[in-house]
């Protein structure tokens, strides 16, 4: 229990926990700002998450890709890479697992592990060409990854526009029933809320993410580049194949993401100018969890409340949904600039300081 | 229609698209010589046509109708554009912030806060009204009257004079004076420009500044010229295609130019395609593509090497090695 307490008190974690409460508390301040109850509009977050079964497992489905695209962005993080190209593949993982899920007819306990596999080699390759440019071409990831998620966005508009759409529809045709990863019994039990078995794949892609980075070699590697690749480099390591490396187990990490949501919440590919927006946020998540596998299931169980939570503001206390946004924007900002919660920090110890003098 | 009334139409389209890019690849030009990552262009962007929108909405209604007003809806949304950038500057500059990090926060922030204060200015709706002004072209005399390709060239909106010359006013910012000087230094070698009593810190607020009124002033263009009012996706990407331009541009204003005309073609290209059913051979999603397909290229040094400000991204601390 001790040791509990000791990880969400060390300074690691108390930054992303002061975040949130400023995140919230400026959020508080917009809502003041645009005349709305901040109280009354929290309250009605909570209420739309907590207040019954279907809602809650809605929310459970909202948290599962954030899980995905934060332990994407993490892994990256961790080996110093910046990985803005989860969007980009989790939609490539969804392109692969509806390629398959439709195109195929095998039976269940093939098809749905082979289109959710295809999902995560499809997002591990495209997050592997970042990594490739990055590693051999001198080319910085960040700009690589904005340009490879807009690509993939119109290569599956492409593709799913010319060889897998439903006629007359701007999707593609339903996967195969025996694709589905849908929990029929649980989904029940929460009043039709879709869902799924990605939940526990994303909590068994947390368990791996520690089990790589932790103990293995290869993680050992992987972190060592990440925390100085001259060093890394002088010992011998192969630092270009650890960044290619780490944007291929990230981008296998997001494209899993997609092919779950595909194959558990929606069975289908619709064609789209914008894109999910799971990626970015899997940024906030991976920055808020401090990059560790406990912390971006919590971050994303956070951001996936507050997301799904954020519709119920605006039924309940008439709150634009966008308000979750500068919350979530505010909250990233806080983190980005710890600094500035340091100093936050410093001037409340300076306070206690003087009080105790006097 | 006949081959030149074609090219007549891609040029004058072509210069319409490039506009607004031109203006936030500039920005973004100005932000990363003095060494702060900029990736809120987008979020910059989407400022710019927020304020703009909603500013020239007001001002038009305040003066029953006036051309003034999408003037004045440009020239706050620059303001506003320096104002939000400070957030940019104080992070990165002030606290040492990731400044990706930091750029990615802004934009969230900016789509965030400008749907949200739609909603509550508009009574809940999703986009501004639509504007009954807005800029309207103006053709130069003479000049436009040449055939076909002079009112291609000489007949646009304001906003694109006004973008190619501040290419000129950047260039020469940039290059030939000390201003431009001490801005490119603390890019390249803060220690050295602090060393010679160059602020560091001042230099790279003021570029982040500066990029914060050009991409605003970028977003503003696409509001008050193409779309006529602001929704959530007035800007949708164009802030990322002009970091891109930036960068294919090799962080030089002419170059910036350059690239954003390049992406522009390729944005009139699209709807010039569908126009005359060239659809059918190739598909406009690899139209759409096209852009980023190239900046890949070229930064992976196919199309020739880019080189970005040797302290770009790192944050400056006095007294450090």
């Amino acid at each position: 229990m001790n040791k509990w307490i000791k990880m969400f008190t060390k300074e690691s974690s108390l930054i992303p926990l002061m975040a949130i409460l400023l995140g919230l508390l400026f959020g508080a301040l917009v809502m003041l700002m645009g005349g709305y109850n901040p109280i009354k509009a929290y309250l009605a977050l909570f209420n739309k998450v907590f207040g019954d079964l279907y809602n809650f497992g809605e929310t459970i489905r909202q948290i599962t890709p954030l899980i995905f695209t934060g332990l994407s962005v993490a892994f990256a993080f961790r080996t110093g890479l910046f990985n803005i190209g989860a969007e980009g593949q989790f939609i490539m993982g969804s392109l692969g697992a509806v390629y398959i899920g439709t195109q195929f007819s095998l039976p269940w306990y093939i098809h749905a592990p082979l289109a959710i596999v295809v999902g995560g080699i499809m997002g591990g390759l495209w997050g592997a060409i970042a990594g490739y440019l990055k590693a051999k071409r001198g080319v910085h990831e960040v700009i690589t990854t904005i340009m490879l998620n807009w690509i993939a966005l119109f290569f599956t508009n492409y593709v799913v526009a010319n060889f897998l759409r439903a006629p007359g529809q701007q999707r593609s045709e339903m996967i195969q029933p025996s694709a589905s990863i849908t929990l029929n019994w649980l989904s029940q039990v929460f009043d039709n809320a879709r869902l799924h078995l990605g939940t526990l794949i994303a909590l068994l892609a947390a368990i791996v993410f520690y089990i790589i980075l932790w103990k293995t070699k290869q993680g050992y590697e992987l972190r060592a580049v990440g925390f100085n690749p001259h060093a890394s480099e002088y010992a011998g390591m192969n630092v270009s194949k650890n960044m290619i490396n780490a944007m291929l187990i990230g981008g296998i990490f997001s494209g899993l993401g997609g092919a779950v949501e595909v194959l558990g919440v929606f069975k289908y590919q619709s064609i789209s100018a914008g894109f999910p927006g799971y990626g970015f946020d899997g940024i906030a998540v991976a920055l808020i969890g401090a990059n560790t596998p406990l912390g971006v299931v919590l971050a994303a169980i956070l951001f996936g409340i507050l997301t799904f939570g954020a519709p119920g503001m605006k039924l309940g206390a008439g709150v634009p949904v966008e308000v979750i946004r500068i919350v979530i924007a505010s909250v990233i900002f806080f983190v980005a600039a710890s600094g500035i919660v340091k100093s936050i920090f410093s001037l409340f110890k300076r306070g206690k300081e003087e009080v105790l003098e006097k | 229609m006949s081959i030149l009334s074609i090219l007549s139409e891609l040029v004058h389209n072509t210069i319409v698209f490039s506009t607004a890019l031109i203006f936030a690849a500039l920005g973004g030009v100005f932000s990363e010589r003095s060494g702060v990552v900029n990736i809120a262009l987008e979020g910059l962007m989407i400022v710019g046509a927020f304020t703009g929108a909603v500013i020239t909405y007001y001002v038009d209604m305040s003066l029953g109708g006036s051309s003034w007003s999408p003037w004045i809806g440009f020239i706050v949304a620059a303001v506003v554009g320096i104002l939000f950038s400070l957030f940019h500057a104080a992070a990165s500059v002030t606290f040492k912030a990731d400044q990706v990090v930091s750029g990615v926060a802004l934009n969230f922030l900016a789509a965030g806060a400008t749907v949200y204060l739609v909603k509550i200015l508009f009574n809940g709706a999703g986009q501004t009204k639509t504007l009954q002004n807005v800029f309207t072209k103006v053709s130069i005399p003479f000049l436009s009257d040449i055939p076909y390709l002079g009112k291609a060239f000489f007949t646009a909106y304001p906003t694109s004079y006004i973008a190619f010359i501040l290419v000129a006013v950047s260039y020469f910012v940039l290059f030939k004076t000390p201003f431009g000087l001490r801005l490119r230094s603390v890019g390249e070698h803060p220690r050295a420009a602090d060393t010679m009593g160059i602020n560091v810190y001042k230099m790279r607020y003021l570029g982040v500044m500066i990029s914060g009124a050009l991409a605003s002033m970028g977003g503003a263009t696409i509001a008050l010229t193409t779309t006529s009012n602001f929704s959530h996706n007035t800007v949708s990407g164009q802030g990322f295609i002009a970091l891109a331009a930036m960068i294919f541009g090799k962080w030089h204003p002419i170059g910036a130019m350059g690239a954003a005309l390049f992406f522009g073609i390729a944005q009139a290209l699209n709807s010039l395609v569908q126009v005359l059913g060239i659809t059918k051979y190739i598909p406009v999603d690899f139209i759409f593509m096209l852009p980023y397909i190239l900046t890949i290229l070229v930064l992976a040094g196919v199309v020739g090497r880019a080189v970005a400000p040797a302290s770009i991204g790192k944050p400056y601390e006095k007294g450090s090695r």
